[in-house]
């Protein structure tokens, strides 16, 4: 079932469009990310997809209702963790989740309840009765955090979600997008500029440019769009000889060859089922192997050759 | 469309208000002033100095504006000392359009602060998330700023009546406050001129930035006092209880046009391109 679908999806600011003939959809129980920079028109999505937002043409369903029109209805479904974190900083956090937990439809128990354990989960307790002007930029992402899970949503959207965070709540964060996806059943969006944690938790990807979608699809059907080689990395048990790169390279299955030092070698391969028939070729030639290691490129490389620039940057 | 959403926004925002002490004393000290100070200072302090009473009364301009009173004006000073006629004069009659700035000053800060306030703040993007409709949202938000206005201005009423009736009991011997067009001021004009302040606050908000921005833009209601003060003054303007009556008329019309106007102006999508 398409918890999202968006179809042909424009949206224009009096600056100009931030959306253009946007389509994607998102199956339940998915995590998936909205990839690009500033501008591209994540937060516009995730605007348009609660219904704060009337798409200037195209079609959105959202958990099989129009957002625009059923705005309460798809919001009291959704969580929504802000590119900023949204607090308000004369109230506590306590005040804060009780404020958000009311007007989220919880009832008073269920939200004490539900606001104790995220406060655990967070490491937060001990700060609950603590105004949130005090607190660290890290804690009130945390707090923020707390907010958009606090009514079990279903669909769950989180803007930089670890931005701002220590690697240790960051990974944290991590560890509670896949259970919140596994134990509660919960689709999540993710927006973020960090590639690598995206692929971490992600299962599908879109990939938007000024405010163009350029490609979407799982990370394997991104990678095959990106049109980057598949690599193989080869460890033998002794050094290799200097002519061994131009023997492979006659080889249909090889792209290019390139040594590594000596006893290391980088093949691009046309075909990750044709790695055996270079397998059988090398023992052939009576080379030792020590290792065969399949080199899947990362959505970092996949979004730079996606966005046009080939190299990764660190 | 759910009231309680609306009370707990409006709850939500008193909360803010409070703990925001730059914003909210200087708008307690205000109200200290005029319930306070001014009754005590006509009471207490001018009657007990020498020649006060008879420098206020027998000043060439307040000759003029006693000539140019109306009948029912008179009528009510007619029989009194000139301690008395400074009293009912000062506070029971020119003092009455100041009292406006009351509910003017309440309902134009809490408004500023609870719609262009979340914006500066960048809270209002988390609001609007929210599983409420513009229509809650909005009506939360005049809650916020409408009902203290009022109540505050009900307790000054309240309080002021007290002051000027058992400060000088000993000189009039009864309670002789409050003046008919009060109870029209207070009831009737009052709400008027807050529903105009926070109708055209919400309407700035919707295109200000910052709270400041708001606040000063709105707080140009107070130019109504101000025009009916110097009426007053000057003896063109009486605050009779038809005038009142009138006035409060047409506050509530203006007040009506710019609320549809703001309502219209108030959703999600405005807030968020504008």
């Amino acid at each position: 079932m398409d918890v999202i679908h968006l179809d042909q999806v424009s949206f224009q600011y009096s600056k100009g469009f931030a959306l253009r003939e946007m389509s994607f959809r998102m199956q339940k129980g998915e995590v998936f990310a909205l990839l690009g920079p500033n501008g591209a028109g994540k937060t516009t999505t995730i605007r348009l997809v609660n219904g704060l937002l009337n798409a200037s043409s195209g079609s959105i369903s959202v958990l099989g209702y129009d957002p625009y029109q059923n705005g309460v209805m798809v919001r009291s479904k959704t969580g929504v963790l802000t590119e900023t974190p949204a607090l308000y900083e004369r109230l506590t956090a306590l005040e804060n989740l009780t404020f958000f937990g009311k007007l989220n439809g919880m009832n008073k128990t269920d939200l004490n309840k539900r606001i104790q354990e995220l406060l655990d989960y967070f490491d937060l307790s001990s700060h609950a009765n603590q105004r949130v002007g005090t607190y660290s930029r890290g804690m009130r992402q945390r707090l923020a955090i707390a907010r958009a899970l606090l009514h079990h949503p279903e669909l769950l959207f989180l803007d930089e979600p670890t931005s701002n965070l220590d690697p240790e709540i960051a990974r944290q964060v991590q560890e509670l997008i896949v259970k919140v996806k596994k134990e509660e059943g919960c689709s999540v969006v993710i927006c973020t500029h960090r590639l690598y944690e995206a692929e971490q938790v992600c299962d599908h990807a879109a990939i938007m440019h000024e405010g163009k979608l350029l490609a979407e699809g799982s990370l394997q059907e991104l990678r095959d769009a990106a049109g980057l080689a598949k690599r193989v990395h080869f460890t033998f048990q002794k050094p290799c000889s200097a002519g061994l790169t131009t023997e492979l390279a006659k080889l249909d299955s090889v792209k290019s060859a390139e040594l590594q030092g000596e006893k290391e070698l980088l093949l691009g391969v046309a075909d990750y089922g044709r790695v055996p028939e270079i397998l059988t070729w090398m023992v052939g030639k009576g080379l030792a192997i020590l290792s065969v290691i399949p080199e899947v490129p990362s959505l970092e490389e996949v979004y730079f050759k996606l966005q046009g620039k080939d190299e990764v940057k660190q | 469309m759910n009231l309680k959403h609306s009370f707990t926004i409006a709850q939500k925002d008193w909360l803010e208000v409070r703990q925001n002490k730059s914003t909210f004393i200087p708008i307690l000290i205000v109200p200290l002033f005029f319930i306070v100070l001014i009754p005590l200072l006509f009471t207490l302090v001018i009657p007990n100095v020498a020649g006060g009473v008879e420098d206020f009364t027998t000043d060439p301009d307040m000759q003029n504006l006693f000539a140019a009173m109306p009948f029912e004006m008179k009528s009510v000073l007619n029989g009194l000392d000139s301690t008395q006629t400074m009293i009912v004069v000062a506070l029971g009659y020119m003092f009455a359009p100041m009292f406006l700035i009351i509910p003017l000053m309440f309902s134009s800060t809490i408004a500023a602060e609870s719609f262009a306030g979340e914006k500066e703040r960048k809270t209002m993007e988390a609001l609007l998330y929210l599983p409420i409709s513009d229509q809650e949202l909005f009506i939360g938000k005049v809650m916020a700023a409408g009902i203290p206005a009022i109540l505050i201005t009900w307790i000054c009423f309240f309080l002021y009546t007290i002051i000027v009736n058992v400060v000088p009991y000993t000189i009039f011997g009864r309670f002789w406050f409050p003046l008919p067009v009060w109870w029209l001021l207070i009831f009737w004009v009052s709400p008027a001129l807050i529903a105009m302040s926070i109708s055209l606050t919400v309407l700035i908000s919707t295109k200000a930035q910052t709270f400041q921005g708001a606040y000063q833009t709105s707080s140009a209601v107070v130019l109504v006092v101000v025009v009916l003060f110097i009426g007053q003054l000057t003896g063109v303007l009486f605050l009779s209880p038809v005038v009142a009556l009138i006035m409060g008329l047409i506050l509530w019309g203006i007040a009506a046009v710019i609320g549809r106007i703001g309502v219209r102006s108030f959703s999600r999508q405005k807030l968020l391109t504008d």
